[in-house]
């Protein structure tokens, strides 16, 4: 057994080590010093899902994710609903980022049915969708702050996300499931006053996330654990298909905001987020910047918004595609680009529809960033990659 | 009169839905793309066929023999660099499950709007056999690694077995699961 573990840039993931089987349930010695480790899937740090760890001493030199326990067949289910009746059930996969997941469906299913959205609908899209991006990313830092034992980090994001949760209770009336994104537009308009209220919220909370900085990310024990820790290389980003925060993390520029604009995306002014380092710390960093760009894109977004006008096109019912007609649409979420694929048929329920979802694309990259680190860091390199393991079993 | 006419419209259309296929529709090609799927049509002729030309999205069909020097082509020659989504889509009428690889590209600036949609299709089996009857298609992991556990997918969902795949095992469904794969047109929700 060699002593020597090679870092994670010396690690060639071509390499048929990756490739070694599960060896089940339970402790299991493979040879005199390396021990098999289960971690989850009842274990509150690994999500609703398991790692099977293989360590040697303290290090770990392998690890199989093995998803599926919260694998609820969203996308059978989708061929049994018509196209009105999936949008409350494909938001259950990520319900504090439910605006966001719906985007797609909605887009491709007004491509396939041909339906043009009032441009205050548009408007009133982006401005939830970047509310809903804050609760998403306040949820996840609340989670990544605990989980580094950090409980100043979980309190604050948890109170502060009130905030925004309280205005997305104002526009569509649910303070989580929101169902709000419809073919044809938004279900409800914007109530009375809500401008002034959002522009508001939103200064005090661009404020107040600011403010995390002192506490959290310039603080000294943050950065010893997460500095250098779990290095994903430009190169390896691409290779492996990552997105969002992952892939911006370590230096490419992609956000499908600006690189694909949807809606009324290309008349906003975007700053896109990047960082070099590829670590466990700019892949936690990166999130919280998004946060600001977020603000900013709400005030622009307020600004320019037309004050009054149509925010639904009313559809007939049981809307009908065409024969064997597909789509695919994407949107960055705030987890990273969210794609679906739509085959259509001549029946008003789709022929097949596949979630290309941003959690699972990133999974790939975690045997691989694992590999050599030691076990301690397991969390902040596994909770850095912005994993939501509901949204990647579907 | 408007009215009247705007329904005998509705009424045709929804008794004759494939009249409303539009494929055929004179409408101009938009360049870019165009010039895609030429160099591909270019390369590979008969081997390859267009499936459709959108803004932004380019759709390509080839035979299950072909698929894996297509996509290295595309890979090497037109500089995308990885899979967004593989979506199997069974087709019980044609016997056929088709496999849809969505490529996009990271390091060319000029193609990240742009995505790939490369598809095959592998034969299907009344009773399938998970792994150990004829719905096989060639692994594209060698190519795109990002495909890993996308095809890992689609094997448990639709029972396409990658040949050279390193890594076959199940991923979403549970250990024990043993009826039809979950996905196909015949395996059927109870109660619906």
């Amino acid at each position: 057994m060699t002593t020597e573990l090679p870092t994670t840039s010396e690690i060639q993931i071509d390499k048929p080590s990756l490739n070694w089987l599960p060896p089940g349930l339970g402790l299991q010695k493979v040879d005199e010093r390396i021990m098999t480790l289960n971690v989850g899937p009842q274990h509150p740090g690994s999500g609703h899902m398991r790692l099977i760890v293989q360590i040697d001493g303290d290090y770990i030199i392998a690890c199989d994710p093995d998803p599926g326990y919260v694998h609820r067949g969203e996308e059978k289910m989708a061929e049994y609903r018509n196209y009105i009746l999936n949008i409350p059930h494909l938001e259950r996969p990520v319900i504090h980022d439910s605006c966001n997941v719906l985007y797609p469906y909605v887009l491709g299913v007004e491509e396939l049915l041909g339906i043009e959205v009032p441009e205050r609908a548009k408007y009133v899209r982006v401005i939830a969708s970047e509310l809903n991006r804050c609760i998403y990313i306040m949820y996840w830092l609340a989670i990544y702050g605990i989980f580094l034992g950090h409980s100043t980090m979980f309190m604050w994001p948890a109170g502060d996300r009130e905030l925004l949760i309280d205005l997305m209770e104002k526009m569509t009336g649910a303070r989580v499931t929101h169902a709000h994104f419809v073919p044809g537009g938004v279900r409800n308009d914007l109530p009375p006053n809500f401008e002034e209220v959002c522009l508001r919220q939103v200064n005090y909370f661009e404020k107040r996330i600011k403010e995390y900085a002192a506490v959290f990310y310039d603080n000294p024990i943050l950065i010893s654990r997460t500095q250098d820790t779990g290095v994903l290389s430009r190169q390896d980003a691409i290779r492996l298909g990552t997105t969002g925060s992952v892939l911006r993390a370590s230096g490419v520029d992609y956000d499908l905001r600006k690189k694909e604009p949807y809606d009324v995306y290309d008349e906003l002014d975007i700053h896109t987020n990047v960082m070099k380092e590829g670590d466990a710390y700019a892949r936690s960093k990166i999130p919280w910047l998004d946060m600001m760009e977020s603000c900013n894109i709400i005030r622009q977004a307020l600004q320019k918004m037309p004050k009054s006008g149509s925010v639904r096109v009313k559809l007939k019912p049981n809307p009908k595609g065409k024969v064997f007609d597909s789509v695919y649409k994407r949107v960055e979420s705030g987890r990273g680009s969210l794609g679906y694929y739509i085959v259509s048929d001549a029946k008003p329920e789709p022929y097949r529809l596949k979630m290309s979802v941003p959690s699972f694309r990133n999974l790939i990259a975690l045997p691989y960033l694992l590999k050599g680190e030691k076990l301690g860091n397991m969390p902040s390199v596994y909770w850095s990659l912005n994993y939501w393991p509901v949204e990647a079993d579907r | 009169m408007s009215s009247d006419s705007e329904t005998s419209v509705d009424a045709e259309s929804e008794e004759t839905p494939v009249v409303k296929k539009p494929e055929e529709k004179q409408v101009e090609l938009p360049a870019f793309e165009k010039g895609i799927s030429d160099k591909i049509i270019e390369k590979f002729g008969d081997k390859v066929y267009v499936t459709f030309v959108k803004e932004d999205r380019v759709g390509i069909g080839t035979s299950r023999e072909n698929v894996h020097d297509v996509a290295e082509f595309i890979r090497d020659a037109l500089n995308y660099d990885h899979v967004e989504s593989v979506s199997g889509v069974d087709y019980p009428q044609d016997k056929e499950i088709e496999v849809v690889y969505h490529i996009g590209s990271y390091s060319d600036p000029s193609l990240a709007r742009q995505i790939l949609a490369l598809s095959t299709r592998a034969q299907r089996e009344e009773n399938p056999i998970p792994g150990n009857d004829a719905t096989k298609l060639p692994t594209l992991r060698d190519v795109f690694y990002s495909v890993e556990f996308h095809e890992r997918e689609v094997f448990e969902m639709f029972g396409v077995y990658f040949e050279g795949h390193p890594d076959n095992r199940r991923l979403l469904l549970p250990e024990d699961w043993a009826d039809l794969p979950p996905l196909r047109k015949d395996f059927t929700i109870k109660g619906r």
